[in-house]
């Protein structure tokens, strides 16, 4: 008996192993190998404790809700089918680790391999275990992502980088039709969870939107499986290293889609459309894998399309909708992994010893290799399904099934003999692999001289072999109590009585599988001589998978590409114009539709000097409109006039926080601008040919003011119509009525943000530390335009006094510039920081906080470099902005924190008060720990940007040559 | 004083759009902090106006209907703060972009 939740910690250890291994150095190969094979390990451990468990036919299931309101929570769930699963994805990823130890090379980065690996082993077991629909889809695509990295390790390879593209398009592509296919499955069913959905087969087979559903999640189980017509992704992700293709495309990626379609079976199958679809694509896979694995001369390429022709069969008996067949595929599906994994890693070894794999050149290795011949032999034996190995057992149950398949149609006499000759091929192919590898004549010009592979690479291949003849010699005692389980638990009260013993006595099956063996053997002594020379499968090496889907792929990418050029452009303007537009024309809809009225609620008696006030603001407003382009200073100062008097109308409208925090942003933004104008390049007034604007030139404007004016008409016309409607009742009495008495502040703004909504403040100063970083690393590598470095001419008349007079230094001019205020400058330093704390310590209760608080005192230091300059300050002051960013980001956050402490949510206050001797009643929130997190944060994000604006103007411009010595890359506290 | 701030939302909307339309980056600077303020104010005046009422509150029991809405000033408070950071952060991207590529258009590339 074993807790449920120890499925989490089977789940989660590869994954960890995954982050570990990634930052292993690189050539820790034996540290990742070690961990990456403990995990193997410690997982199976924990899987097989719950063997009593499942042998009583129990689901063990653990739910954590997520989201419970949408059916979507995290569900892990063991059935006796998956357990069996998941340990062949553990055993084998066990090995296959094992192996790679010994088959990647020193040179390559192997942690990274090792982590890739753990991770691909971390969401196929995701798939497996997960007991919700959606969850699984979400594994899915992160073995699609996985094994993309996998396929593409050796990315310096161009078609290691192909294979790796075409396998991750493919079978994304079914990854988004079985996405819409789950969601069609769980709405048909009425619900996400694995084990609902299980229980309502019926209703789901009687749906109309059966055939959709059943389609896409096909789609998305062939393309994974490596299904006809999609197959072809399969033998390109070959260029794998080999341990991936013995792990990925034997035992587990491409066994994703067959796993899928034994899980649903219950729900899916037993229709005619299903009999038809999986028959036929199984049926054409089976086929087409098997012929052409006969002509390939690439070791693994057979092996792939023997895969490819193997997963064929199990998709065709899962197809057939009978009982039995589900048995014989659950079966099939493990004796596969065995034998392909184990013939994989032999190709490996092969290729690891002599250099090549492929089989014109190899010869006669057995006399070079004899372990690792014979093992091959074996499981070779298996795939071709030779009596006394556990290939044998399922082919055979394979051809009974297809022997007693009715469904009326043309499938019923084909399928006997088509089964046949596919076992038929598959001995043919096997016989070659064997003989041309293993027999004839020593080989020549290999590029390694082939030995036997070292004894700890062989073991893995000698496990799973013995594996293999020990399930083909005793069925009952080994395989049998958990195929039992297995199929119980996927079929129910439905279980049909099997037997798994090699003798049946003459019957047909027999009689085929002799006529297969028989007839493969007689087809190699015929043909076989010939094969090598055939450079395409005939008949089918028309198909050209590969080229079929590039040449889609580029029909795609030309056809959007040709869309983008047609609809959209590059040019900002253009892009803007259109979405401003649009948000008219959807603002307009409104008005047309409803009409437009003007509300009848309380207003306010116009004071005229609010009109005064913005019939100035608004001139300064059109103003800088005008003026921007021509006379930067002046437009600037009139945007400085409307923000002073959107700030006194803040004022006006009761809104003192706002008046003060805009008031001080205004300061720092002011002279940011200021600092920014140097930078820019001298713009003069254009001149025309003909002295006349160009008529498109005109149109162009003339259609922007048109846009401008319909756009401030519609902000005019929504806020009085706003305006002159009552409030309706919102949220501000809760705020208003709790301020006091739940977050211990009277400034109820100031307390929304502290308190009521301080995640979202939280976010805030977030993205503010964000802003300041970006800032900080643009303007590192920054180098102005050469006509801007220049000394301003101010300067340059100063400089040239003081070179011209005798009794003057250099630079004297500059440093006694603006002496008196200079100084009161800097005597206001204490002042404006002193008045910053205030600002930040009274916020909870009058006007000021963090924001405002963290400005004032940026304003205090801005000062302070405008009086005396950077390099006078820098000597004196180390302002270091990136710590006070992170000091305040994680004062905020362990404010937040410590209400964990204390059994609350995150961002819980706490607060009192404290009786202070002359200063009185002082509030003590925890509240304002943060928006002391706040305070610092707003310094640190003002001082940085300010700096780095400022030390631009210090910098040393771009040394002229890059071959001279590497300019120093300035940082903010060492250049002054 | 509604209609007079409607106007000067207004005003301000047209002015910061026909900026943000022009060419060249300095005006689209110029024309967002404009925008800005237009916006700020929109959403102060979606608490409705209210001449001196500020929402700082007594300590006893408080009767919202004598208090300014806070719920549009708190909002506002973070669109000033975040709107500084935009503004500083698009400064210094047309400073780079100047730098970068000779021009101070906004694609980078003048157009005749």
């Amino acid at each position: 008996m074993s807790d449920a939740r120890l499925l989490i910690l089977v789940l989660a250890l590869p994954f960890l192993g995954s982050i570990l291994a990634a930052f292993l150095p690189t050539r820790a190969r034996n540290a990742a190998s070690f961990m990456a094979g403990l995990i193997g390990l410690i997982a199976s451990a924990l899987l097989l404790s719950f063997y009593s468990t499942l042998a009583t036919g129990q689901t063990v299931r653990h739910v954590a809700p997520w989201l419970p309101s949408l059916g979507l929570d995290f569900t892990l769930r063991l059935s006796g089918f998956t357990w069996l699963f998941a340990l062949l994805v553990l055993g084998i990823g066990t090995l296959v680790v094992l192996y790679a130890r010994y088959y990647m090379s020193e040179e390559d980065p192997v942690p990274r391999f090792f982590s890739f690996l753990l991770a691909f082993m971390g969401s196929m077991l995701g798939v497996v275990l997960s007991g919700n629909l959606i969850q699984i889809v979400f594994f899915w695509e992160m073995t699609s992502l996985f094994s993309f990295l996998l396929i593409g390790y050796w990315h310096h390879n161009q078609s290691a980088r192909d294979g790796a593209r075409i396998a991750l398009i493919v079978t994304c592509l079914g990854g988004v039709c079985l996405l819409v296919g789950m969601l069609l499955l769980g709405h048909i069913a009425g619900s996400y969870d694995l084990d609902v959905v299980l229980g309502r087969g019926d209703i789901v087979r009687a749906h109309a939107l059966y055939l959709p559903m059943l389609i896409l999640i096909l789609i998305g189980a062939f393309t994974k499986s490596a299904q006809f017509p999609f197959q072809f992704w399969l033998p390109h992700a070959m260029s794998a290293p080999t341990p991936v293709s013995a792990y990925l495309h034997s035992a587990t990626m491409v066994k994703a889609g067959i796993f899928l379609l034994i899980l649903l079976w219950p729900v899916l199958a037993g229709t005619q459309i299903w009999y038809l679809i999986v028959v036929t694509i199984g049926l054409a896979t089976l086929l087409v894998g098997a012929w052409s694995a006969i002509f390939q001369h690439d070791l693994k390429g057979l092996l792939a399309y023997s895969t490819i022709s193997h997963l064929g069969l199990i998709t065709l008996l899962l197809g057939l909708g009978s009982p039995l067949g589900l048995v014989a595929a659950i079966f099939h599906t493990v004796n596969h992994a065995t034998f392909k994994a184990s013939l994989f890693m032999a190709a490996g070894i092969i290729d690891h010893e002599t250099g090549t794999r492929d089989l014109r050149k190899l010869s006669g290795l057995m006399k070079f290799m004899p372990i690792t011949a014979t093992l091959a032999m074996v499981a070779a034996a298996a795939m071709a399904g030779v009596p006394l190995l556990n290939g044998f057992l399922s082919k055979e149950m394979f051809l009974a099934e297809a022997l007693e398949s009715q469904s009326g149609t043309l499938l019923d006499w084909a399928l006997p003999i088509l089964a046949t000759l596919a076992s038929m091929f598959s001995v043919l192919y096997s016989i070659r692999f064997i003989h041309q590898t293993f027999f004839g004549p020593p080989p020549v010009d290999l590029p390694h001289t082939p030995h036997e592979a070292p004894h700890w690479m062989r073991l893995p291949i000698e496990i799973l072999v013995l594996a293999c003849l020990v399930v083909g010699i005793i069925p009952t005692l080994t395989i049998g109590p958990l195929l039992q389980i297995a199929v119980r638990s996927v079929l129910g009260d439905r279980t049909p009585d099997y037997s798994l013993a090699i003798w049946h006595g003459f019957n047909m099956p027999l009689l085929m599988s002799v006529i297969a063996l028989v007839g493969g053997v007689l087809l190699y002594r015929r043909f076989g001589g010939r094969l090598n020379a055939m450079t395409n499968s005939p008949f089918i090496g028309r198909l050209k998978g590969r080229r079929t889907f590039e040449t889609v792929l580029a029909a795609l990418i030309d056809g959007a590409s040709a869309l983008h050029r047609m609809v959209s452009t590059k040019r900002l303007q253009v892009q803007l114009r259109i979405l401003i537009v649009v948000t008219l024309a959807a603002g307009s809809i409104g008005f047309l539709t409803y009409g437009y009225s003007v509300g009848n609620g309380p207003t306010i008696m116009l004071d005229p000097i609010f009109a005064v006030l913005w019939i100035l603001g608004g001139a300064s407003a059109i103003g800088a409109a005008v003026q921007a382009k021509f006379h930067r200073l002046a437009a600037l100062a009139m945007v400085g006039v409307a923000g002073l008097s959107t700030c006194i109308s803040f004022i006006w409208l009761s809104a003192p926080d706002l008046g003060l925090t805009q008031l001080l942003v205004e300061s720092i933004t002011l002279v940011l601008m200021l600092l920014g104008l140097r930078w820019l390049p001298q713009r003069l007034p254009e001149f025309w040919p003909g002295g006349r604007t160009p008529f498109n030139v005109r149109l162009r404007r003339g259609g922007d003011i048109l846009i401008a004016v319909a756009a401030g008409l519609g902000a005019a016309a929504i806020a009085y119509a706003m305006m002159t409607r009552p409030e309706p009742e919102g949220i501000s009495r809760f705020f208003l009525e709790q301020a006091y008495h739940g977050g211990g502040g009277t400034n109820v703004v100031n307390v929304i943000l502290v308190d009521f909504r301080s995640f979202d403040t939280l976010g805030e100063i977030t993205v503010l530390a964000i802003v300041a970083l970006t800032v900080f690393s643009l303007l590192r590598r920054f180098r102005p335009a050469a006509e801007s470095v220049e000394l301003p001419v101010q300067q340059k008349v100063q400089n040239a006094f003081d070179a011209g007079r005798e009794d003057r230094e250099h630079g004297d001019t500059a440093a006694h510039y603006l002496l008196v205020p200079r100084v009161i400058m800097e005597w206001m330093f204490p002042i404006i920081l002193t008045c910053a704390l205030y600002f930040l310590i009274r916020g909870h209760d009058l006007p000021g906080g963090g924001f405002a608080g963290g400005v004032t005192a940026s304003i205090a230091i801005l000062l302070l470099y405008m009086a005396s300059g950077t390099r006078s300050v820098e000597a004196r002051l180390n302002i270091q902005p990136v710590r006070w960013i992170s000091v305040g980001l994680m004062f905020a956050v362990l404010t937040g924190m410590a209400a964990w402490l204390a059994g609350y949510p995150l961002l819980s206050t706490y607060f009192s008060y404290l009786e202070l001797p002359l200063i009185g009643d002082m509030p003590v929130a925890s509240a304002l720990l943060f928006d002391i997190g706040v305070f610092s944060v707003v310094v640190g994000t003002t001082a940085l940007i300010l700096i780095a604006l400022a030390h631009q103007s210090i910098r040393t411009p771009r040394a002229p040559k890059p071959e001279k010595a590497p300019d120093k890359i300035p940082d903010m506290e060492g250049d002054t | 004083m509604e209609a007079v701030l409607a106007l000067a939302i207004g005003v301000l909307t047209a002015s910061g759009v026909w900026l943000v339309f022009r060419p060249r980056t300095f005006q689209v600077v110029l024309g967002l902090a404009l925008l800005s303020y237009a916006v700020n104010l929109f959403i102060l005046a979606a608490g409705r106006l209210r001449t001196d009422a500020p929402p700082i509150i007594g300590k006893d029991v408080v009767d919202p209907t004598l208090y300014a809405d806070p719920v549009p000033q708190a909002l506002v408070l973070t669109a000033i703060v975040i709107s500084f950071a935009t503004t500083a952060l698009l400064l210094v991207v047309l400073i780079a972009s100047r730098g970068l590529t000779g021009t101070d258009h906004v694609d980078g590339e003048d157009d005749q």
